[in-house]
Order: structure tokens, then C-alpha cells, then sequence
């Protein structure tokens, strides 16, 4: 998939296997206490784009790091690209791993990194060739919007600016599933429109199916409710009222999955708990 | 409830010792495998070695010197001063030299390795380099690991001639002593054996500086004040870890060499 990432063609949907690309079957996850994730069950299709609500300290981050095999489960099975990655060694993940992308919660850039370094971090250990990965790298932080700091270092950025290099890092090799964690965590709200609209442009381009945590319902309602236009080169309201089909819900409290569908059901859930979290 | 404490403690204990050994043995067998990170190495080597070249240098320098100044005074009242150099090196490179550079480095790289690894941890930089598909075992750890044992051995041999040299400063300049007369008693009374001694120990401090800072610092929860309680825990263990270790090695030596 060597497709660039600020072509203007999103990318066509054939040859696309309809199988999930991650499962998860009756998680649970305890640490030194109750458990944060118990009998949690759903999964990601392709093209899909699921977003994780649910209030702060509920196991979004836990339920994320599972699904990249960063934590291991007590219980139930994970299936990443049609493997399950429970119990099974570091050394055999590194390979799967290498096929997602994942955005954290602060950004996680190296500090003693520059720019460029972090962004081509998967390519250098690769051992891809310099002229090749300076031309990805300016591609993957034009794509965000941020080709001037390309020599900078992550300490001399702002949060937002960070946010937008750790998704350049997580887009540069063509992920098959990208994690989102938090994204917008922290910022305000133009720096968070703007993420968004860089998630939702990679949605509408790559199609690449991602799984996003946040606690934010507005982004959760404007990845939602929009589209990104390239003749705008931005984000615009899909026509009539109209939602993104591919963009599901899924709810956690106190651990447990609480809601699993659409915007549409999620607006009409008659959980006291959902009705309460959208107030 | 007493018992229930003492029991806690004393399984914590032996689980933080059996995750140390497999984290160790992990370490270092990484070398032996692909991919290894000989640039990572490098660097560390030059942070670790160079770095710490101008501490150790000194400390050397000084404590030979004081060695010389207390031995001298001692030796004076059996009217040995003459032996000033045979004392001096037979300390430095036996036990001072080895020790004292250990505790040194310990100080300044094992709580390094410590904060900064401690630091990666809680801003999820450890996570994230998993996430991108490298083993930060291989890439953090194990670079450290040999690049502390192999610069160590060589700040050691530095330490030794500073201290030789510190001793020879105040015997002949302070002490009035004769200068060649201190050179000769500290060469011809040196055996193969004594340096060996003294060579083995930091190979061992090295393992245990690296080995012990980075393992606090994967270990480090609860922030920023993690990293510092990290930092602490890094250097206090890898210190006393230091002298228990010498006492050992020194056993084992005297026993065999039976001297």
C-alpha cells in the first residue's frame, strides 16, 4: 500500500477481506484490584471506525492497549488481524504490531528525537534508506499540516502540534488499524476540531478501520456527522442531516460494555446510564 | 496481622528478586540475537564512558592521595614510609580503585538510567515504541547493559593510575619522599593476580549499575514522583548491591590465590 497520504482519491474499497480486523471476546482485566475491563465483546470490521466513550479512569486506555497487545488479558481472546494475541510472546507481536498505528494519549513523542526521527521511527528500524524516508516523512507531516517542523525537536512544540506529529508517526507506514487514544484529551476546541478533521480526512481517504477513545461527545458527534471535502480541503456537514454509516458507538461503565451500535441508537439508548453520559 | 505484613513483604521481596534475574538474564542474552543495536551502544558507551571520565579521574586522583597522606603518617611509626607506593597501588587496584569507581558511576548512570527510563514510562514513550514494533529491551536495555560493563573496566584503569598518581603527588611534594623509590615499590610489588582482582570487580559492578537502573526505571508507577523514588531506589540498591558483590568477588579471590 504505497498510496500517498495527501492524494486527493480516497482510496478504492475493493479486495477487502469482510472479516473483523480486531475481536474482542468476553475481555476481562484486572490490576491488584477489581477488575477495569470485565466480559467486554465486540469488534472493529474493515473500513469501520468505532469510537469508545465512557467517563474518565473506565478502562478506555486498558481496553486500547489490550487490543495492541501492550497489556495482556486475564480472561477471554483478542483477535488482531484474525490472530489471537493472548498469551502469545512479545517477539511474535512486534509483527502485528507494526501493521497498526496507534496516536497516545499525550502523543508519546521521543524527546531526544527530532521531529523527522520520531515521525520515521518504524521506517529507520526498518533499516529503510534515507532518501526514501525523508520524502515520506515530509509527506505524512503535510498531511497534518505541520512540514515546517519537520527539524524541530517534540519539547519545542505545542500540545496540539504534538498531538498532530504522533498521527504522522502512526500514518507513516500505511497502517491496517489505527488506536486512537484521547486524541483531543486536553486541548481546546479549535486545536481539537483540527485533530479531528485530521482523523476524519484519514478516515474518508484511507478508509483504514480505527478504534478511538474519547470522553468528548462533540468530536464523537462531529466525526460523526461530517465529511472531509478535498475540494475545501476541509471538513464539511454530511447533506441532509446524514451520518457516517462506517462510524459506530460503544459505551463502557465500571468496566463493563454498555452500549455497542450507532449514533442514531445511541441518541435513542434508554439506559439510564448512556442518557445520563449524553446530557 | 503482624505475620500477614511479614508474609506480604517477604513475597514482595522474593518476586521483585526473581523479576530482576529474568529481567538480567533477558538483558544479556539479547546479545546474542538479532537485531542487536550497536549504534545504541556506541552511544551509551560514549555517555557512560566519556562522561563519566572526569568524575572518576578525579575521585582516583584524591583518594590515592589521601591514601598516601593517612598511610604515610602510620607507616612512620614502624618507619616504613618507604612502602608508601606498595601501599597506595596494592589498595587502589585491589579494592579502592574498582569499589570507588562503581559507587561513582553508580551515582551518576544508574540514576540516570534510572529518571530517563522511569521518564519514558510514565509519558508512555515505552508503550509507544512497543506500539511501533521495537523491543525495548533490545533497544534500551541491552545496550546499556554492555556498554556500562565494558566502560567500566576501562574508568576502573584510569581510577587506578589517577590514584597511583594522586599518592605519588603527596609523597613526593608534600611527604618529601623519593619519587622512584615510590614508583618501584608500587610496580615490583605488583602481581598479575592484583590485577585481576581489581579487573574482575567492575565487570561485575557494571552488570549491576545498568542492570539495576534500568530495571527501576521500566519499573517506575505513579508519575513524576515515581521517577524520583525510581532515582533513589536505582542508586541506594545499586550501591550497597556494589559493596556486597566486592566482598564476594574478594572471598572468592583471596581463596583462590590464597592471598
Amino acid at each position: 500500500m504505497n498510496q500517498s497520504l495527501t492524494t486527493a482519491e480516497p482510496m478504492p474499497e475493493q479486495g477487502v477481506s469482510p472479516e473483523p480486523v480486531l475481536v474482542f471476546q468476553n475481555v476481562s482485566i484486572a490490576f491488584d484490584g477489581p477488575p477495569v475491563l470485565e466480559d467486554v465483546s465486540f469488534s472493529v470490521g474493515p473500513h469501520e471506525t468505532r469510537i469508545l466513550l465512557g467517563p474518565a479512569g473506565v478502562g478506555k486506555s486498558v481496553l486500547l492497549k489490550l487490543a495492541n497487545g501492550l497489556h495482556c488479558p486475564d480472561q477471554g481472546k483478542i483477535l488482531l488481524f484474525g490472530e489471537n494475541i493472548v498469551k502469545i510472546a512479545e517477539a511474535q507481536l512486534f509483527p502485528l504490531r507494526s501493521r497498526t498505528g496507534m496516536v497516545f494519549q499525550e502523543g508519546a513523542l521521543f524527546d531526544s528525537l527530532s521531529v523527522r526521527d520520531n515521525v520515521a521511527y518504524q521506517l529507520i528500524q526498518e533499516h529503510v534508506p534515507d532518501e526514501e524516508i525523508d520524502p515520506r516523512v515530509l509527506e505524512a507531516l503535510r498531511f497534518v499540516g505541520l512540514e515546517e517542523t519537520f527539524s524541530l525537536f517534540p519539547g519545542s512544540l505545542s500540545g496540539g502540534m504534538r498531538r498532530r506529529v504522533a498521527i504522522a508517526r502512526a500514518l507513516i507506514n500505511h497502517p491496517a488499524l489505527l488506536f486512537y487514544d484521547s486524541p483531543t484529551g486536553g486541548l481546546d476546541p479549535i486545536t481539537s476540531t483540527t485533530i479531528i478533521e485530521m482523523i476524519v480526512k484519514q478516515r474518508d481517504f484511507y478508509k483504514t478501520p480505527s478504534l478511538l477513545v474519547t470522553h468528548r461527545l462533540q468530536d464523537a458527534f462531529t466525526m460523526c456527522s461530517h465529511r472531509f471535502d478535498p475540494e475545501q480541503s476541509g471538513m464539511v456537514p454530511l447533506a441532509n442531516g446524514e451520518t457516517d454509516a462506517n462510524t459506530t458507538f460503544l459505551m463502557l461503565n465500571e468496566g463493563r460494555l454498555i452500549f455497542d451500535g450507532s449514533l442514531q441508537e445511541l441518541v435513542n439508548s434508554e439506559d439510564e446510564f448512556v442518557r445520563e453520559f449524553l446530557e | 496481622m503482624a505475620f500477614d505484613t511479614i508474609e506480604k513483604t517477604a513475597k514482595q521481596i522474593v518476586l521483585t528478586v526473581q523479576d530482576y534475574s529474568l529481567f538480567s538474564w533477558r538483558a544479556a542474552i539479547n546479545l546474542f540475537s538479532p537485531p542487536v543495536y550497536w549504534v545504541d551502544f556506541l552511544l551509551q558507551s560514549e555517555i557512560i564512558g566519556v562522561g563519566s571520565t572526569t568524575i572518576v579521574l578525579l575521585a582516583g586522583f584524591f583518594t590515592g592521595a589521601v591514601l598516601a597522606v593517612q598511610s604515610a603518617a602510620t607507616l612512620a611509626q614502624f618507619g616504613a614510609t618507604a612502602v608508601t607506593g606498595r601501599f597506595v597501588s596494592m589498595s587502589m587496584i585491589r579494592e579502592l580503585g574498582p569499589v570507588l569507581t562503581g559507587i561513582m558511576v553508580s551515582g551518576r548512570n544508574a540514576s540516570s538510567m534510572a529518571s530517563e527510563l522511569g521518564s519514558m514510562v510514565v509519558t508512555e514513550q515505552i508503550d509507544a515504541m512497543r506500539a511501533l514494533g521495537v523491543d525495548p529491551m533490545r533497544k534500551l536495555v541491552t545496550p546499556r547493559l554492555f556498554a556500562t560493563v565494558s566502560m567500566l573496566f576501562f574508568l576502573t584503569i584510569i581510577s587506578d593510575a589517577f590514584g597511583i598518581l594522586g599518592g605519588a603527588v603527596v609523597t613526593i611534594y608534600m611527604n618529601g619522599q623519593n619519587g622512584t623509590q615510590y614508583f618501584s615499590q608500587a610496580y615490583e610489588f605488583m602481581h598479575a593476580r592484583d590485577i585481576m582482582q581489581g579487573l574482575v570487580k567492575p565487570l561485575f559492578s557494571g552488570f549491576i549499575i545498568a542492570s539495576i537502573g534500568c530495571f527501576y526505571g521500566l519499573r517506575t508507577t505513579g508519575g513524576t514522583e515515581g521517577v524520583g523514588r525510581s532515582t533513589i531506589q536505582a542508586v541506594v540498591s545499586a550501591s550497597v548491591l556494589i559493596i556486597f558483590v566486592d566482598l564476594l568477588i574478594s572471598q572468592v579471590m583471596v581463596a583462590l590465590f590464597n592471598q
